[in-house]
């Protein structure tokens, strides 16, 4: 665990040092090339706030109107159906509009079944396999400057589901006694 | 869905509430921005550093047969590759805030590459789904909360996270190579 996070910790330090020192050994200009990536980034990232504003709206509004809890309801029959647990299907679907919100419920999971349990072993598989969707969506075509993109939202969410539906049967078929 | 949100607020619920989801959006996607504003400029910084002394074209080449395979409109050699390859590793390695600037970076070239176009190419639509499918291999952050509420073993679900995120991850990428055979250009 400790070796794992140091780890993922010095991976950007010594990436950062490998490039300058590259850029030190082939004698480039490296400050003036630092400034004009920044530059570029810095537009960039002005670039996107307008349409990052209105996404961000948009599913606030679904969230907060409590079209997304009906969503969920209306979802409820396929748990009953297949027997998988109504608490990861509310938290497979937040998980694809907001990271924080699916944290709160994951950790709702943990208070209530225990990080232990097939639902909090489920629900952990399930959050390291599913994205936000919706957000990535909205941060990249702006990027992008794309409007219409086409298949990507369908394939997106069918692979999350794919995820989520692996992570149960894995966690039944490993951890269920 | 903001039409629905509207209506179904206005419907039955509170629409005080649709109004203030609205100004905590706007809050929000400024409080991104900030942090975006602060971090994509200093990955593009050393990113131009790395493009500009050769050294993005060489982890481009290294990376280009398992790359090339999945995105072959691409043209070898191109900047494009070498943002994909940064966004995927910083993906795999779970460094949050390298992948963000990095895919934007990559979904840039790309744009490039689509002659600026407003709908998107096949190639961003793989590069899209292969970061919504979620590549990442290890989530510090939930090991972490395990812990924090007791786990005996909160290592346990690593290895089947792997395995789900490879599974999604595939699952995705078969889906796009489905889709662009059914969708005409």
């Amino acid at each position: 665990m400790n070796i794992i996070n140091y780890i993922s910790q010095s991976i950007l330090p010594l990436l950062f040092l490998i490039i300058t020192l590259y850029g030190i050994l082939s004698g480039g200009e490296l400050y003036s090339a630092f400034v004009e990536g920044a530059a570029e980034g810095l537009r960039t990232v002005f670039s996107i706030l307008p349409s990052l504003m209105g996404l961000l709206m948009a599913v606030g509004i679904f969230r907060a109107s409590g079209a997304m809890d009906m969503l969920i309801s209306l979802l409820s029959p396929i748990s009953r159906l297949t027997g998988f647990p109504e608490e990861l299907m509310s938290l497979g679907t937040v998980k694809m509009f907001s990271s924080s919100a699916a944290v709160g419920l994951l950790l709702d999971i943990f208070k209530s079944f225990g990080p232990d349990s097939i639902k909090g072993m489920a629900a952990s598989i399930m959050m390291s396999c599913t994205e936000t969707v919706f957000y990535t969506l909205s941060i990249y075509s702006a990027a992008a400057g794309v409007k219409k993109t086409r298949y990507t939202a369908l394939c997106a969410v069918t692979a999350n589901i794919s995820g989520i539906a692996v992570s149960y049967m894995l966690t039944l078929f490993l951890f269920s006694k | 869905m903001l039409v629905i949100g509207i209506v179904l607020s206005l419907a039955g619920g509170d629409p005080s509430l649709v109004t203030s989801a609205a100004m905590d959006a706007g809050k929000e996607a400024v409080n991104i921005a900030l942090t975006m504003c602060a971090v994509v400029p200093i990955w593009c910084g050393m990113m131009k550093i790395a493009e500009k002394t050769g050294l993005l074209n060489a982890l481009t080449r290294l990376m280009y047969p398992i790359i090339g395979r999945l995105f072959p409109e691409i043209p070898a050699g191109h900047a494009a590759l070498g943002h994909i390859s940064a966004n995927i590793a910083a993906n795999i390695f779970g460094l949050g805030w390298a992948a963000t600037p990095s895919g934007i970076a990559a979904m840039e070239s790309l744009s490039e590459l689509n002659g600026h176009r407003d709908t998107a190419s096949k190639s961003m639509c793989m590069f899209m789904v292969i970061n919504m499918s979620s590549v990442q291999l290890i989530t510090v952050s939930i090991l972490a909360y395990r812990l924090e509420y007791g786990s005996l073993s909160p290592e346990a679900v690593v290895f089947p996270g792997i395995i789900a995120t490879t599974v999604s991850t595939a699952v995705g990428i078969v889906c796009v190579k489905l889709a662009e055979r059914c969708v005409r250009r």
